[in-house]
């Protein structure tokens, strides 16, 4: 699918087809539950950025499907350039309303970056200035966890993690993204 | 913080599955307690956090009753997207208010006979934090409880303590 044409489609699930929710009623949540996370792992970052990574799991897990249903995608996409903009202006524009920048692809087609320009969950976000937290916690990590789960169920075994966030100080937030393997189609065990 | 450990001997705990340290081993209940507690306070501080962005340029409330409107108001709306359906007080500081039609409850589905009204109550712990939370934004304080007996509806209560005597 063109990359215009998957901007057209997202804005239009965008726009008729998606139940909306307060941002900052998100943004609160989101920030409380990373803040619960921090004191449930005594600021153990490296820990909470794994859970956090496991909660967006699964929640992929599950909204693939809503994804499927809503942007009424019929086709699958032809290689992963493709996936990427599916995800990039369709995936996260409908869910929420961004769409981040897709770069850096390796040559081999196989990784490429997500740099978000904005970043709805970092809203009136600082990180703990405990000293550890700007070099250890992955705030946003959720979403890593996220895109991998979603594209388990569409057969594609992913990594993902961010190597730069705005509230550490870099100047861009950017999640790096590669596809390790594309996932057979596994027959269910024979009856017999 | 709130969160009870007992000290147990190993293996003593009946949580299905789960290994655990021979250190602290908390029994079933406890650990249900201990995470709807989290939960609330997780609902608490979205409150207080929903209300210090969303009253800061409203009239001041008059009294109580005016916050309570407030909520099934503008915070219900806020947070679910429609307002209270029903709102009962003995005007002795408790507060019941009905959601017919409560959000989180309206995509549960369950077959006939199953747990869910059970299964749902879980469900309302962020909920009644949230209540709680937005209450002591508005320098009331208050116990919050909620309740279903038939999907989708939920029904809180809300009972103020009587501010302290200056």
């Amino acid at each position: 699918m063109a990359s215009s044409k998957a901007s057209r489609l997202g804005e239009e699930v965008w726009k008729t087809r998606m139940d909306k929710v307060n941002a900052e009623l998100v943004v609160l949540t989101y920030g409380t539950i990373v803040v619960q996370l921090c004191k449930d792992f005594d600021s153990d970052y490296v820990e909470v950025n794994k859970q956090l990574d496991k909660m967006g799991y699964n929640i992929g897990l599950r909204l693939i499907e809503d994804y499927l249903a809503k942007s009424n995608t019929i086709r699958r996409c032809s290689n992963f350039r493709e996936t990427a903009e599916m995800i990039a202006k369709v995936g996260f524009k409908i869910f929420l309303n961004i769409t981040p920048t897709i770069t850096n692809w390796t040559s081999d087609g196989k990784q490429f970056s997500l740099v978000f320009d904005e970043n709805p969950f970092a809203d009136f976000v600082e990180l703990p200035d405990d000293g550890r937290a700007q070099d250890e916690l992955w705030y946003s990590n959720i979403l890593c966890g996220v895109l991998r789960g979603a594209l388990e169920m569409v057969q594609m075994q992913v990594e993902a993690h961010f190597i730069s966030d705005v509230l550490r100080g870099n100047d861009t937030t950017e999640m790096r993204i590669s596809l390790i393997r594309y996932i057979d189609d596994e027959l269910p065990p024979e009856d017999d | 913080n709130a969160v009870v450990t007992v000290t147990g001997p190993p293996g003593s705990s009946s949580t299905a599955g789960v290994e655990r340290g021979t250190e602290t081993v908390m029994d079933e209940d406890e650990e249900r307690e201990a995470v709807f507690w989290r939960l609330e306070g997780i609902g608490y501080r979205v409150g207080q956090g929903l209300v210090e962005r969303f009253s800061r340029d409203r009239p001041r409330f008059n009294d109580t009753l005016d916050v309570i409107k407030f909520l099934c108001k503008d915070l219900w709306t806020l947070v679910f997207r429609k307002q209270i359906d029903n709102l009962k007080t003995n005007h002795r500081g408790v507060y019941v208010l009905t959601d017919n039609a409560f959000r989180p409850f309206s995509r549960m589905s369950a077959e006939a006979n199953s747990q869910a009204v059970l299964r749902a109550q879980p469900f309302l712990h962020v909920p009644c934090g949230i209540v709680r939370g937005a209450l002591a934004a508005l320098g009331i304080t208050a116990t919050v409880h909620a309740e279903t007996t038939e999907l989708p509806s939920a029904v809180f209560q809300i009972k103020t303590l009587p501010a302290k005597a200056a």
